[in-house]
């Protein structure tokens, strides 16, 4: 580990020490903002999160000792130590090498001594890799691709994979809706039980009702009544005024005046159950508002995802019959020939974004592994060793499939708020 | 409930209870970008348990303040990731009439 850090901090130290905003070599800003995909399944990730690692403590343990040490013995002898310190983690230097890096080392550390707590990870080098409010406040962008009645797509940028996953997990499972829960059976002579009757009604996608109108269930402590005549349980039902529903639930006010267009099931033509002749099916159900949590029926989703974009970069031309292998390879049509002057082909990156990384253009083909000496020369410039599949860290496409209780955007605005519920509860429970 | 030691407010660790990966994982993303936080993690004791531990050691703030400071910094991005979406909805829908015919097209 400090190996890694100390040849970066070597190549930095070269350069003008006033600079503050440095670009990271080409090979590390791929590492930091890019998941590479090869032809195997993948074992590691390089993650470079804003976070102290070993390096960090090193360079804390360093520097403390350097500035306390500087103040009682000269810079020579603090080289020494720090020679060896760092014989202890066996660095690859030689002796004089090291000494004159050490020197170097300290010139350095006062310097940036101030401004080493804010940048994180890639501190050696200058570059800023932290992640601020404002900064994500800023970069943060949504595009909206396809938005219908039932599902929407769109892209955000900018945001990390944690947290596109709370929301996808939020979508899923904390979401409320509404839907059956308890059935009433008067009559049911069907073939079908009337659990298994039951268990199909409440999962019937959640009807078309708001959640966002309803509260849970819950019984007042208010409610409780007081019996001085001894047990009523035999008596029959009382009447309501005009009312023709049986009085196991009663409401303070009619719903009608709550919901402004009647409550209805969003898909009419789910068969419930098949009668035959002579038989038939009477029921009273009550809906109740749940999460997906407790029960999968009041998930409002169909489902929820995400990719990340992906990204398909030609290393080296791709010409000829080669192109148009590869162009053919590819089911999605990622790829696309282009003509140039004399007849020639050359295939391009059509459309990056239908990549489903199959994989199919970086696999090897079959044949190659059998014949040995003569494919030698081909395999240099084989087509498939020169594609490079990416995956671009913060950019999320989300696809929401909603079951019809709430429109697709509204449903992600609702898991927003849970999210930002959720902190406000452990918030209140800090305090 | 934090449990940590009574002389030092700076490392502590928080177990809450009803949550999981979904609140926890986004607490520890925020977290790891403030400069003060020199480690901080999360475990879950048991999954059958709805209760998760959140470890935050800090370069001399008490931890508590740095949690409560890392939450509202997720409040304040959720609250702008709500705008942004009602802004790119109400954008998509004004286009979309117009654009009906191009958006296939341009935004694939």
């Amino acid at each position: 580990m400090p190996k890694k850090g100390t040849k970066s901090k070597k190549k930095e130290v070269d350069d003008v020490p006033n600079q503050q905003e440095n670009k990271l070599p080409d090979y590390l800003e791929l590492q930091r903002t890019r998941v590479v995909c090869n032809d195997d399944a993948p074992i590691y990730v390089h993650t470079f999160i804003c976070h102290s690692s070993l390096m960090a403590f090193h360079l804390l343990i360093m520097i403390t000792f350097i500035t306390l040490a500087l103040h009682m013995f000269p810079c020579e002898i603090v080289c020494l130590v720090c020679l060896i310190y760092c014989l202890a983690y066996k660095l690859n230097f030689t002796y004089m090498h090291r000494y004159f890096y050490i020197k170097r080392l300290i010139d350095y550390i006062t310097e940036y001594n101030s401004r080493l707590p804010t940048l994180g990870t890639f501190a050696a080098m200058g570059v800023d890799n932290s992640v601020s409010v404002e900064k994500f406040c800023k970069n943060f962008k949504i595009e909206i691709n396809r938005l219908t009645e039932d599902d929407m797509e769109f892209d955000m940028i900018g945001i990390d994979a944690s947290i596109a996953n709370a929301f996808r997990r939020i979508l899923i499972a904390e979401v409320p809706t509404m839907a059956i829960e308890k059935v009433f059976m008067v009559d049911n002579t069907s073939v079908i039980a009337d659990e298994v009757l039951s268990h199909r009604l409440g999962l019937i996608p959640p009807l078309d009702a708001d959640p966002r109108l309803f509260d849970y269930i819950s019984v007042k402590s208010s409610e409780l009544e007081w019996l001085p005549e001894g047990s009523q349980l035999s008596m029959s039902a009382p009447a309501h005024s005009g009312d023709k529903q049986k009085t196991f639930t009663s409401f303070s006010q009619s719903q009608k005046e709550i919901l402004e267009k009647p409550l209805g099931v969003k898909f009419k033509d789910i068969t419930i159950a098949r009668l035959g002749p002579g038989q038939a099916i009477e029921f009273e159900a009550h809906a109740v508002k749940g999460v997906g949590k407790v029960h999968a029926k009041w998930s409002p989703v169909a489902t929820a995802w995400y990719r990340m974009l992906p990204e398909v970069v030609i290393l080296e031309e791709i010409k000829g019959a080669q192109a148009e292998e590869l162009v053919k390879k590819c089911p999605v049509n990622v790829f696309d020939i282009e003509d140039l002057g004399n007849g020639g082909k050359r295939a391009v990156v059509a459309k990056p974004r239908a990549c489903t990384l199959c994989r199919e253009c970086i696999r090897p083909e079959e044949s190659e592994e059998s014949t040995e000496g003569a494919s030698e020369a081909q395999e240099s410039s084989a087509p498939w060793k020169q594609i490079e599949l990416r995956r671009v860290r913060d950019h999320f496409i989300f696809t929401i499939e909603s079951t019809g209780s709430l429109r697709p955007e509204v449903l992600f605005t609702e898991a927003v708020k849970i999210l930002e519920e959720k902190c406000e509860r452990v918030i209140s429970e800090l305090s | 409930m934090e449990h940590g030691s009574l002389d030092d407010s700076s490392s502590s660790t928080f177990s809450i209870m009803e949550e999981d990966h979904t609140l926890a994982n986004s607490v520890r993303f925020v977290l790891n970008q403030d400069p003060r936080v020199a480690f901080c993690g999360y475990s879950i004791p048991h999954p059958a348990e709805n209760k998760v531990n959140i470890r935050v050691q800090t370069t001399g703030d008490p931890a508590k303040d740095v949690l409560k400071d890392a939450l509202q910094d997720l409040m304040v991005m959720c609250q702008h990731i709500r705008g942004t979406l009602d802004t790119a909805v109400a954008d998509f829908r004004g286009n979309k009439p117009a654009e009906a015919m191009d958006i296939d097209l341009n935004k694939k």
